[in-house]
C-alpha cells in the first residue's frame, strides 16, 4: 500500500506539485521571518557583545523612565565629568575613560540629512586613552584629534559619496556645522546598522556640540587583574548620584540586547502571522486540491477496496501522500525562506525600514519550526479528503462515472456552517470587546475567531455559489457566446467545489479589504483632525515628519521678518499615575496657530500655565476622574517630579490633537527636559502662505537639513506618510497570501480539464475552437475570482466596522475607489490564473481526447 | 439440494443439486429493490443459486435485466434488499465493512470489464498488490507460473499503458488469480476487448478452471461464454429463467433471442 501511495504520487507529479506551492510558500514565510528577524537579532547581538567586550563595568544616567520604544524624550541623563577622577581612583580599576554618546544627523551632497528609515543618525565621542573600550574600527584614514573632525561609518561613506578629506554637514542642537573627515569606520562584523549613521568626534567637541560640557554619558571601566566585574561594580556604586546607575559590562550588554530583542519579537510576531496567514490559505488549497484528486480517482480507490484494502489502508494511504507532499514542500519552503528573507528585508528597505544586517542565521529552530507547521498544516487538510476517500465503496469500482459519496455530516452542513460562525461572531466579539483581558488572550479569541470565520463562511459557500456564479457569471453568458455560457453553467455545476476554490481567495481578499477599509477611516480622521485644528499658515517637523527635532531651528525662525507667530510643542515622556505617559510643552501663543476646543479654560489657558499649570484631553480627565484644579504629579526622565494643578480641559477632535496626555508650558518643560525637542512647530506669517515668505522661512532654515518647512496641504499629506508605509506593507504582506489562492485557482482548473477531457474533445469535435476553449477556462476562472471577491467585500466590511467599533474608530468611510480596484485586481488575477490551465485545455488532441478514460 | 426459485416460474429449470460442503457461493431469494414508493425498480425478484467448486457459471441476460446487480451481490459488493448471500460458508449480511474486506482478501478475486490497473504500477506489481495489500509474502514459483500462463512474462516490467488492453485484462486475471481465491466473479471481461481479444481471454478462464480448479462466476453476454462455462444462467427482468449446461454457442443465441436480447 505504502508503493502504491507513493508511486502514485510519483504517477501524478504535477497535481502533487500544484498542492505543493501552496505549501512551499506558506513555509517559506514562517522561515524566511525567523531568518531575517534571527539575522536582525545576531546583528544587534555582534554589536554589543562588541561594544562591551572590553569593558568590564560602564556608568551610565539613570532614566526614572523606562524607554517604550516610542523614542523621543527618554534619553538618560548625563553624568559629571568630575566623576571620571574619582572612578580611576579605585583601588580594583586599571582604566577608565569617559564618552559622549547623542544624536546627530549627517548631511548628504543634496542638502538634506542622511536618513534611511527613520532610524536615528548615531554620534560618538573619540578619546586615545579610551581606546581598548572602543568598539569600532578604522576601515581608512585616522581617529579624529581636533576639533573640526570626524570620522563617519564606512556604509554611509560608500552609499552618499564621501571621502576622507571631504567635508561634511552635522545637525545637533544647533545650526548645521562643518567638519572634515578624516577616517571612515565600522563596527566589526556588522556591514549594517540599520539605516543608523555614525559620527565621531573628540570628546571636547562632542561635549560642545551636545551641550554636555563637563558631562558625560557613560564611563567605561576596565578592572584590575584579580577584580572581578562585581566586585568593580561594588566599588564604584558608592561614588554614584542617584541619577547614574553601574552595570557590568555583560549586564550592560544583555540590557540593550533585551530592548531590541522585544522590539525584534513583536516585528516577528507581526511577520509570523502573515505566515500564519498564508498557511491557513495554503490549507484552504491543498484541502481543495486533495479532495478533486481524491474524486478523480474514486475508481481506482474502489479497486484497491475490491482487492482487499480496508478503510483504515485508504485513509492512511491519502495521509502518507499527504505526509510526503507535506514534507517535501516544507523542505523547498524552508529554504525558499532564505531567498524571502532577503526579498522582505529589500520590501522593507525599499518602504523605508532598514535594518541591521550581518551574516545570515540558519538557527534549528527555523528548521523545526518550518517543517513542523508545514507537515501538520498539510496532513490537517488532508484529514477530511482522506475520510472521504474511506467512504468510497468498493463498488465504485465497477460503476461507470462514479462520484465520491458525501460524508456521513455533509446533511448537518448547514448547522454545522451556522455553529461555526456563530462561535467565531462570538470569539472576535469576546477579543475585540470584552475588558480586561490580557493582548495575548485578546489576539488569540480574535485570531482563532477569525479563522472560524473564514471556515464558517467557506461552509456556507456552496449554497451562495449557484445564485452569486448566475448573477458574476452574466457578463460571460451575455457577451462571451458559448464559451461565455458554458464558463457560467461550469462554475456551478460543483458548487462545492467552486466555493472552496473562491473561499481560498476570499481569505486574502477579506483581509486586504479589512486594512483598506479601516485605512480609509483613520485617513478621514486624520484629515478631519487637520482640517478642524490647524489655523497655522506653516508648519515645521523633522524631514521624516514625526522624530522630534532640536529647538533650534524653530529658534531661528523667530526673527525672520514677517514672522508673527512661532509656537513650538515640545514632546517627552513622563510618569505620572502610574503610567507612562506623553509630555508636551507649548508656548502661549499657541491657541493662535492650534483651533482647541475647551471644556473648562480657554485660549487664554496656555499663557496662564506657567510653573504648575497643566491642560489634558476630556478621555485623560475621564479616565483618571481629574477636574480643574487637580493636583498631577508627572516624574521625568532626569528623575524630577513636576507638581502640576490642572487648569483646563479640552475637546480633541476625531483624529486627536497634536498634544500628548498632560501639556505644560514650554518654560516648565525646557527646565524639566535635558534636550527639549519640538515634535511640531506651526508659524504665522504676515500675509500668510505667500512665494516671498516661503523663500524667507527656508533661507533662515538653511543650516537646518533636519527640518522641514510645509504648508497646510503639504502637512497633512506627510501626516498621512508613515501610515501609507505601514498600509502598503500590510498589502504587500497579504499579497502573499493572494498569491497562494491564485494557485489555488490554476489548481482547481487544471484538475477540471484532466476530468474534463473526454467533454473537451467533444465541445472540438462538434466545432469549438481552440480560442473559444481558451476563452471559456479564463472566464471560469474570472468568475471563480469574482465569486471570492463578492465573498471577502462585504466580510471584509463587517470585520472593518467591527474592529473600528472596538478601537473607537468607527470605520464610516467606504474607500469605493479602493474596493473597485481590489476587484479589477480580483479579475486580472482570476486572468492569470486561467493562463496555464486555458493552454492545456486548448492544446488537447481532440481524438485523443474523445478516447480519454 | 435442488435449487429452488422464489418466484416458481413455470420454465423453472432443473438443476443438478449441489452438495453444501461443494457449494462455495449460496444465494437464497435475493431481492434488490432500487428506490423506494412508485418510483422503486425491482433489479432482482427473487433469485436463488448455489455455485459448486471448480465450476464456470456464466451469468447471461440482456441490458437491465439484473445479471450486474446479481454478481454485485454475490460478491458483496452490494446489499440485498432481502435474501442471504454466503461465501465459502460465511454469511455476508453480518459483516462489517473490515471483516467483508478482509473476507474479499481470502476468498474473492475480481476482472473488471475495463481491467482497473493502477497505471503507475508495472503488470508485475499490479499482480502482486493484493498480496502486498493483504501484507503477504509473495509465492514466487506460483507468480512465475501465473505469469507464463498469462503470457506475461515478457511485458512484466510494463505500464498498463505501454501493453494492450488484452494483455491488460490478462495482468488483471493473474492479479485475481494471484491470492489462489475461492471464487473469482468476472464482470463482462471481453465487453472492452475486440473478438479476437476476448476469445483469448475466454480461453484464459476456462484454464485456469482446469488448470487449478478455480471457480469462477462470470457476468457477459458474449454468447462465446458458452463455449467455456459449465453452468450458463439466463436472467430475465430479475429471475433466473433459464438454465443450460454444457451448451453450444448456437443454444446460447437461441436462448438469448427469447429473452430479446
Amino acid at each position: 500500500m505504502i508503493t502504491v501511495a507513493l508511486k502514485g504520487l510519483m504517477g501524478r507529479k504535477l497535481r502533487s506539485a500544484l498542492t505543493a506551492i501552496a505549501i512551499i510558500l506558506g513555509v517559506a514565510m514562517v522561515s524566511g521571518t525567523y531568518i531575517l528577524t534571527d539575522t536582525i537579532k545576531g546583528a544587534f547581538n555582534t554589536v554589543f557583545s562588541d561594544v562591551y567586550k572590553h569593558t568590564d563595568a560602564q556608568i551610565t544616567g539613570r532614566s526614572a523612565i523606562s524607554n517604550n520604544n516610542s523614542g523621543g524624550g527618554v534619553t538618560a541623563p548625563s553624568v559629571p565629568e568630575s566623576l571620571l577622577g574619582r572612578v580611576r581612583a579605585l583601588p580594583g580599576v586599571a582604566t577608565a575613560s569617559g564618552g559622549i554618546s547623542d544624536q546627530a544627523g549627517l548631511v548628504g551632497h543634496n542638502g538634506k540629512v542622511i536618513a534611511r528609515g527613520g532610524a536615528p543618525g548615531l554620534a560618538f565621542s573619540y578619546s586615545p586613552a579610551g581606546q581598548r573600550f572602543n568598539p569600532l574600527t578604522l576601515t581608512s584614514g585616522n581617529w579624529p584629534a581636533n576639533a573640526g573632525q570626524i570620522d563617519i561609518d564606512d556604509a554611509t561613506a560608500g552609499k552618499d559619496h564621501y571621502r576622507v578629506g571631504q567635508e561634511i554637514g552635522v545637525v545637533a542642537r544647533g545650526p548645521e556645522e562643518h567638519f572634515r573627515i578624516v577616517g571612515t569606520v565600522e563596527i566589526a562584523g556588522v556591514s549594517s546598522l540599520g539605516g543608523s549613521t555614525i559620527a565621531l568626534f573628540t570628546l571636547p567637541e562632542a561635549q560642545r556640540l551636545f551641550n554636555k560640557e563637563n558631562k558625560l554619558d557613560s564611563v567605561s571601566v576596565a578592572a584590575k587583574s584579580g577584580t572581578s566585574p562585581g566586585q568593580l561594580v561594588k566599588e564604584i556604586q558608592p561614588l554614584l548620584p542617584v541619577s547614574a546607575q553601574v552595570r557590568t559590562g555583560k549586564a550592560q550588554a544583555a540590557n540593550q540586547s533585551s530592548t531590541t530583542s522585544g522590539f525584534l519579537s513583536t516585528f516577528q510576531a507581526f511577520l509570523l502571522a502573515f505566515g500564519g496567514i498564508a498557511l491557513f490559505v495554503g490549507s484552504f488549497v491543498i484541502a481543495n486540491t486533495l479532495s478533486i484528486t481524491i474524486a478523480q480517482r474514486t475508481r481506482e480507490l474502489a479497486t484497491l477496496r475490491s482487492l482487499g484494502a480496508t478503510r483504515r489502508q485508504v485513509l492512511r494511504s491519502v495521509l502518507l501522500e499527504a505526509l510526503v507532499i507535506g514534507t517535501l514542500a516544507s523542505v523547498v519552503g524552508l529554504f525558499c525562506g532564505l531567498a524571502l528573507a532577503k526579498a522582505l528585508n529589500s520590501l522593507l528597505n525599499s518602504l523605508g525600514i532598514d535594518l541591521p544586517a550581518a551574516s545570515t542565521v540558519f538557527a534549528t529552530r527555523t528548521v523545526i519550526v518550518s517543517l513542523a507547521v508545514g507537515i501538520i498544516v498539510t496532513v490537517l487538510a488532508a484529514l477530511r479528503p482522506a475520510l472521504r476517500a474511506t467512504r468510497v465503496p468498493p463498488i465504485a469500482a465497477v460503476r461507470e462515472g462514479a462520484v465520491l459519496p458525501p460524508t456521513r455530516f455533509a446533511k448537518y452542513g448547514t448547522y454545522a456552517a451556522a455553529a461555526t460562525v456563530s462561535v467565531a461572531v462570538a470569539l472576535m466579539l469576546i477579543g475585540l470587546f470584552v475588558s480586561g483581558l490580557s493582548t495575548g488572550l485578546r489576539l488569540l479569541a480574535i485570531g482563532v475567531g477569525a479563522a472560524a470565520l473564514f471556515v464558517g463562511v467557506s461552509m456556507f459557500a456552496p449554497k451562495l455559489v449557484p445564485p452569486l456564479a448566475r448573477v458574476l457569471g452574466w457578463p460571460a453568458a451575455r457577451f462571451g457566446g458559448a464559451a461565455g455560457s458554458l464558463a457560467r453553467r461550469n462554475a456551478i455545476r460543483d458548487p462545492s467545489r467552486t466555493a472552496s476554490t473562491a473561499s481560498a481567495l476570499m481569505i486574502g481578499l477579506t483581509l486586504v479589504t479589512l486594512v483598506g477599509v479601516l485605512a480609509a477611516g483613520l485617513r478621514t480622521r486624520l484629515d478631519n483632525a487637520i482640517n478642524t485644528q490647524f489655523l497655522a499658515n506653516y508648519a515645521l517637523t523633522s524631514t521624516d515628519n514625526f522624530t522630534p527635532i532640536g529647538v533650534a531651528s524653530s529658534n531661528a525662525l523667530r526673527g525672520v521678518p514677517g514672522v508673527q507667530v512661532v509656537s513650538g510643542v515640545r514632546a517627552g515622556q513622563g510618569k505620572a499615575f502610574g503610567g507612562t505617559i506623553n509630555v508636551s510643552g507649548v508656548d502661549g501663543d499657541i491657541t493662535k496657530v492650534v483651533a482647541i476646543t475647551w471644556k473648562h479654560g480657554n485660549a487664554q489657558t496656555p499663557a496662564q500655565l506657567g510653573d504648575t499649570g497643566a491642560f489634558v484631553d476630556t478621555s485623560y480627565a475621564q479616565a483618571l476622574d481629574l477636574h480643574v484644579g487637580s493636583p498631577i504629579n508627572v516624574e521625568v526622565p532626569s528623575g524630577q517630579t513636576l507638581h502640576l494643578r490642572l487648569s483646563g480641559i479640552y475637546s480633541p477632535p476625531k483624529g486627536g490633537a497634536p498634544f500628548g496626555d498632560v501639556t505644560v508650558s514650554t518654560a516648565l518643560f525646557d527646565s524639566a527636559y535635558q534636550n527639549p525637542q519640538n515634535v511640531f512647530t506651526f508659524i504665522n506669517t504676515a500675509g500668510g502662505v505667500t512665494a516671498a515668505n516661503t523663500q524667507r522661512l527656508q533661507t533662515a532654515l538653511g543650516s537646518f537639513p533636519d527640518a522641514k518647512l510645509q504648508t497646510k496641504a503639504q502637512f497633512a499629506h506627510n501626516q498621512e506618510q508613515g501610515f501609507s508605509t505601514l498600509l502598503n506593507l500590510l498589502y504587500v504582506l497579504l499579497s502573499l497570501s493572494i498569491v497562494i489562492s491564485l494557485f489555488g485557482i490554476v489548481n482547481t482548473l487544471v484538475l477540471t480539464v484532466f476530468e474534463r477531457t473526454r467533454e473537451l474533445g467533444m465541445l472540438r469535435a462538434v466545432g469549438m475552437t481552440r480560442r473559444q476553449v481558451r476563452r471559456m477556462i479564463r472566464y471560469e476562472s474570472v468568475i471563480t475570482a469574482l465569486l471570492g471577491a463578492a465573498l471577502a467585500i462585504p466580510l471584509g466590511i463587517i470585520l472593518a466596522l467591527m474592529v473600528g467599533v472596538a478601537i473607537g474608530y468607527p470605520a464610516v468611510t467606504i474607500p469605493v475607489g479602493t474596493l473597485v480596484v481590489f476587484v479589477i485586481a480580483a479579475v486580472i488575477a482570476g486572468l492569470i490564473a486561467a493562463v496555464f490551465p486555458a493552454r492545456r485545455a486548448g492544446r488537447l488532441n481532440v481524438l485523443a481526447a474523445l478516447q480519454y478514460e | 439440494m435442488p435449487i429452488r426459485h422464489a418466484s416458481g416460474t413455470e420454465s423453472e429449470p432443473a438443476i443438478a443439486g449441489a452438495d453444501l460442503d461443494r457449494a462455495v457461493v449460496q444465494a437464497r431469494d435475493l431481492v434488490r429493490r432500487y428506490g423506494e414508493g412508485q418510483t422503486a425498480v425491482e433489479a432482482l425478484r427473487g433469485v436463488s443459486l448455489d455455485v459448486e467448486r471448480g465450476q464456470l457459471v456464466a451469468v447471461m441476460g440482456p441490458s437491465g435485466s439484473g445479471k450486474s446487480t446479481l454478481m454485485h451481490i454475490l460478491a458483496g459488493l452490494d446489499k440485498p434488499t432481502s435474501g442471504t448471500v454466503a461465501i465459502a460458508g460465511t454469511e455476508l449480511s453480518g459483516l462489517d465493512d473490515t471483516r467483508l474486506t478482509l473476507l474479499r482478501r481470502d476468498h474473492i478475486g475480481f476482472v473488471f470489464q475495463f481491467f482497473n490497473l493502477l497505471p503507475m504500477l508495472t503488470a508485475e506489481e499490479n499482480v502482486v498488490l493484493p498480496l502486498s495489500i493483504a501484507h503477504e509474502d509473495v509465492d514466487q514459483a506460483w507468480l512465475d507460473e501465473l505469469l507464463t500462463r498469462t503470457g506475461l512474462q515478457e511485458p512484466r516490467k510494463r505500464r498498463p499503458a505501454q501493453i494492450s488492453g488484452g494483455q491488460q485484462q490478462r495482468v488483471a486475471i493473474a492479479r485475481a488469480l494471484i491470492t489462489r481465491p475461492t471464487i473469482l466473479f468476472a464482470d463482462e471481461p471481453t465487453g472492452n476487448l475486440d473478438s479476437r481479444t476476448g476469445g483469448e481471454i475466454l480461453a484464459l478462464l476456462r484454464d485456469s478452471t482446469e488448470a487449478y480448479g478455480q471457480t469462477i462466476v462470470m457476468v457477459t453476454h458474449d454468447p462465446r461464454a458458452a463455449s467455456i462455462a459449465d453452468r450458463i444462467l439466463f436472467i430475465a427482468d430479475g429471475q433466473i429463467s433459464k438454465e443450460l449446461t454444457e451448451a453450444s454457442q448456437s443454444d446460447v443465441l437461441a436462448v438469448m433471442s427469447t429473452l430479446g436480447a
